[in-house]
């Protein structure tokens, strides 16, 4: 066990029930108030860019602010620091594929 | 002006049935004409804690259907003036609930009543929707435990979008929030989310607490809401919760734990 849990276990429980329920909620309230098809739009830019660079789920964010009149689509994806080898490498000769 | 209170909770289990019975049987008992109408097409429970199961001859459907009159499927409880059941089906499937024919039972209900109860079946499908729709008031049923705590939330956000008031852009659904099964004694020992933690999570007005109390099950046993056991805790605690509901002034009771008489604390009794 180690410090971090010995810790945790000498929490009261209703501290640690407070504690995720907040953060919970407020993700739940996010999500719920993000428009529908964000999910999809993320899987389908995901399923895009890794036809040409390997990253993950995890790797790209979306996000929508509204403004008084305005809303800002922002899109972050981050690069893994190798993704430009890749695109090297795929230049080459692909090896002949074991039968 | 006839209002219709919805009593929904997002997750079963909570008390919602318990909560429409003595709440609605609470508003008789202080002179208002009320009627109690379960929405649980499917699993009607309401009958049972009323107690008035084998009086159930047309239900809320039938009325929907006009295959009986509203009058005909009105059950009126025996033991309070006032107050009127309206039966779920035990046959139906929840889609018999349509809009027009739920709107069309409540329009003439409000021709006689002053408050309508809507008990609502748990989770979020049509059943729940229905049974919110219409609503002017919510009693948002709570238990002390974070999943209960977080359907609770879902349904906040239901109430704040789904409504016809929200709709028809008038005031929204007025939101009560009713914590049932408390115990401030584990609250005191940290092993149970208080009032106060829950509040401010939901962040919607307290109406009231209900302890954790046998009486509960006693009186469901019995078919006879817990209201009308005014010497337990919950009975009186849910008499409280009505008058706060009415506009009186009355102070939270049952939230701290009970003091230990002095004999109790030498010889460890409860």
């Amino acid at each position: 066990m180690g410090l971090f849990d010995y810790f945790n276990a000498n929490r009261k429980s209703a501290e640690v029930a407070k504690e995720r329920l907040s953060i919970l909620i407020a993700r739940d309230k996010i999500q719920r108030n993000r428009p529908s098809f964000l999910p999809q739009l993320q899987d389908e830019l995901l399923a895009v860019i890794k036809k040409y660079v390997d990253i993950s789920q995890d790797d790209i964010s979306i996000t929508l602010d509204r403004d008084a009149d305005c809303e800002i689509l922002e899109l972050n994806i981050a690069l893994p620091e190798r993704a430009c080898q890749r695109e090297e490498k795929s230049a080459e000769p692909e090896p002949p594929r074991e039968p | 002006m006839t209002k219709i209170i919805v009593v929904t909770s997002g997750k079963g289990g909570v008390g919602k049935t318990t909560t429409s019975a003595a709440f609605a049987m609470g508003l008789a008992l202080e002179g208002y004409k009320t009627a109690v109408i379960d929405f649980d097409v499917g699993l009607r429970n309401l009958d049972l804690v009323m107690g008035c199961e084998r009086r159930v001859v047309y239900d809320f459907v039938n009325v929907i259907n006009k295959e009986a009159r509203l009058n005909q499927a009105l059950i009126r409880d025996k033991r309070t003036e006032n107050l009127y059941i309206l039966p779920a089906s035990q046959t139906k499937d929840k889609e018999s609930l349509t809009m027009e024919g739920v709107e069309g039972v409540l329009e003439e209900l409000k021709a006689s009543f002053d408050y309508i109860v809507c008990d609502s079946p748990a989770g979020i499908e049509h059943g729940a929707f229905m049974a919110m729709y219409f609503a002017d008031e919510a009693l948002v049923v709570t238990n002390p435990e974070i999943s209960s705590v977080r359907d609770s939330d879902r349904i906040l956000g239901l109430l704040a979008s789904k409504t016809k008031r929200v709709v028809e852009n008038r005031t929204p659904v007025k939101e009560h929030l009713l914590l049932t099964r408390y115990s401030p004694e584990r609250v005191l020992k940290g092993e149970m989310l208080s009032v106060k933690d829950i509040q401010e999570i939901l962040s919607i007005p307290l109406l009231g607490v209900i302890p954790e109390s046998e009486a509960v099950l006693t009186a469901s046993n019995q078919g006879v809401p817990v209201i009308a056991n005014s010497s337990s805790e919950a009975g009186m605690a849910y008499h409280d919760c009505v008058a706060r509901f009415l506009g009186e002034d009355v102070e939270m009771r049952f939230i701290d734990p009970k003091k230990k008489s002095i004999f109790s604390k030498f010889f460890g009794g409860n």
